[in-house]
């Protein structure tokens, strides 16, 4: 049983199309984040599973059961607001029952939930205040409180975090993280911010132009982007792609960029189809994390590159190459010092890269 | 030298513009006050007739001050000289006022709000046009619209009665008061509503729980228009209404009109004083809030 399926979904606003044949499912207990630009239809899809917007074509199912038609109060889901979205005439407390008192739950079962989530949260001692007299760590809070006296089958959160300071969000982000291992509750969280969706899911939707670009685990989305989109919205400074293509001969395959001559052996690369590579126009994609300013492993391939710039962002540095006249970035420690125009030994981490057909952006 | 220049001549600067600024501010003052007294005179003059008796007003200048308080005349205007025929005073009318006034404003808000929350929270196909169209009804001119009111209101069976005029009035509210409650809902978080939904409450429990509690300053806007709009009325109430229907607007036209022999100006001045005085009241009490209300944006959750 999957607690959140949605088969073949598709929305537009009159002529404009903002999901196209979405299909995603959700076991029990898992953190889904959706993950994508603004406009990319991310906040729709979430909007759909919570019911408060109708669909075009294609089911949501909640445990099984198809709720494409089911009310909102009905679909047994909670969902977490970016302006908290707190009844300004209520006090916290009857934020929090606000929901359980139209689903006319008894008044035991009300005061015990409420006693239970509010020590949980920490905002016993906020019960009488009105939203206007709490900080917006004390509003995020009891956002979620309200949500989770529910006891729903699915969280929903819209971008919970993008309206605190930078200190608070990494804060809330961490308690939200806790918060999961310590309910095993199923959520599908929104956001635009990588590091957000790195660090709280257990499973990424990279959406794009209201298609779900890859959906996958944190890691194999950082180490294995299925398309060009996703290496380059991934990781900070992004992926550099560089330019080129394939050269194979008997039992070599090799990389060249344009206008290069070195040949950049990827004969250990774990190609998908390995078939009709010779002379494929390619992205080479490279981490700027995996360029190396000393040898690590023993396969790094050693490469001669001119720094023209470096940026200096505290622990560490970005530096920018040229590699045949291709802008490539590197990220070194910054205790490194660089030599600024001038040609330096550097190591390709091979085992890092990330190879993309030039014409489909998709990978190899 | 430089330096020295330099400072004596900041210092004769310095001089200069202190005395500018001082003759821009009593010059300020006296503008502000010129049209203070412009403003007030009118009131002056209807206060201290309505205090004089008939020989003063006749012996006496417009603003000279009455003798004695006198309230006669006060009581004349509301309550008549107590003889049969021709005695025409404002108190069945006021009343008739306040009976057309405070139901006209009660369902032109309330309506108005209620289309506000639609307009804004459950936004339908074509409600720009719907929102269109009822702009349009602000900017109709009244006279327009009686003839077609009066055979309406004839249908209805309800012409020439208080009644008929809430009605009139109501929906020539309706304009106004929907834009005032569309523009004070447009700013409040959409997600109110959704979060509400999901909770689980229904179109009107989101209204009454969760929106109407939060527009007390624009409620406060919308009772003071609409008020003002409909006591001050004339044009309406003697269109549909005559005889013992008729407002207070129509009433004091009636008796400054009345041909009796003498004209009797500090009758006539109470009366206007009368018929303007809730209006006065209502400003009063909730005008802090009127301005509040204009100048409010979003409610933060």
């Amino acid at each position: 049983m999957k607690t959140l399926k949605i088969e073949e979904l598709s929305k537009n606003f009159g002529t404009t199309e903002v999901l196209r044949k979405i299909n995603l499912e959700i076991d029990e207990g898992n953190f889904l984040v959706l993950l994508g630009p603004s406009g990319c239809g991310k906040s729709t899809l979430l909007n759909i599973i919570a019911g408060l917007e109708t669909i075009n074509e294609g089911d949501v199912f909640i445990d099984d059961y198809n709720v494409s038609k089911v009310e909102p109060k009905d679909r047994n889901i909670a969902m977490v607001f970016q302006s908290y979205a707190l009844y300004p005439s209520m006090n916290v407390k009857e934020n929090m029952i606000f929901g359980l008192k139209q689903a006319k739950t008894s008044k035991e079962k009300i005061e015990k939930q409420l006693e239970k989530v509010s020590t949980f949260l920490q905002v016993d001692k906020l019960l009488e205040r009105k939203p206007s007299q709490l900080s917006g760590g004390q509003r995020q809070r009891v956002a979620i409180g309200r949500a989770l006296v529910r006891e729903p089958r699915i969280f929903l959160f819209d971008e919970p975090l993008s309206n605190l300071d930078a200190k608070l969000r990494v804060e809330m982000r961490r308690e939200i993280k806790k918060l999961h291992q310590q309910l095993k509750t199923t959520v599908v969280y929104v956001t635009h911010d990588q590091t957000e969706a790195m660090s709280l899911g257990t499973k990424i939707a990279i959406m794009n132009h209201g298609v779900i670009q890859q959906n996958d685990t944190p890691e194999i989305i950082y180490n294995k982007p299925s398309n060009t989109f996703v290496a380059d919205f991934i990781g900070s400074p992004s992926m550099n792609l560089i330019k080129g293509k394939i050269i194979q001969n008997s039992n070599n395959i090799s990389f060249i960029a344009d206008g290069s001559t070195l040949e950049v052996p990827i004969n250990n690369y774990d190609f998908i189809e390995k078939s009709d590579l010779n002379n494929k126009e390619i992205y080479f994609g490279i981490r700027p994390e995996h360029i190396y300013f000393k040898k690590l492993n023993e396969e790094d391939f050693d490469i001669n590159l001119r720094a023209d710039l470096s940026e200096y962002i505290g622990h560490e540095q970005i530096v920018t190459l040229d590699y045949s006249n291709q802008e490539i970035l590197a990220k070194f420690p910054s205790t490194i010092k660089i030599e600024l125009e001038k040609e330096m030994k550097l190591y390709f981490d091979l085992k890092h890269t990330s190879l993309f057909d030039f014409k489909t952006k998709e990978r190899l | 030298m430089q330096d020295n220049y330099q400072s004596s001549s900041y210092k004769e600067l310095e001089q200069k513009s202190k005395y500018t600024n001082i003759f821009l501010r009593w010059f300020l003052y006296f503008v502000l006050i010129l049209f203070a007294s412009y403003f007030i005179f009118p009131l002056y003059v209807m206060v201290v007739t309505s205090l004089k008796t008939m020989e003063e007003i006749r012996q006496g200048t417009l603003l000279t001050w009455p003798s004695s308080l006198n309230f006669d005349s006060w009581l004349v205007a509301w309550g008549g000289r107590g003889y049969g025929a021709g005695d025409t005073f404002l108190r069945p009318y006021f009343w008739n006022s306040i009976k057309m006034v405070v139901p006209a404003v009660f369902f032109s808000t309330f309506i108005g709000a209620m289309t506000g929350y639609v307009l804004t929270k459950w936004r339908f196909r074509g409600d720009q046009w719907v929102f269109l169209f009822l702009l349009f009804g602000c900017f109709i001119p009244f006279q327009a619209i009686l003839l077609p009111m009066a055979r309406t209101l004839g249908t209805l069976g309800i012409s020439n009665s208080v009644v008929g005029l809430v009605l009139v009035h109501t929906v020539y509210g309706i304009p106004f008061t929907t834009l005032f409650f569309r523009n004070y809902y447009i700013s409040v978080p959409t997600e109110l509503v959704k979060a509400a939904r999901i909770d689980g409450a229904g179109f009107f429990k989101i209204f009454f729980k969760i929106l109407l509690p939060i527009s007390a300053p624009i409620i406060v806007v919308t009772v003071i228009w609409q008020f003002t709009q409909i006591w001050n009325d004339f044009l309406f109430g003697s269109t549909f209404s005559f005889g013992e229907a008729a407002p207070i607007q129509v009433a004091l036209n009636n008796m400054v009109l009345s041909s009796t022999s003498v004209k009797e100006y500090n009758v006539d001045m109470a009366s206007a004083i009368i018929a303007g005085i809730p209006t006065l009241i209502v400003y009063v009490l909730a005008g802090k809030y009127f301005i509040r209300g204009l100048t409010s944006g979003a409610v933060k959750g």
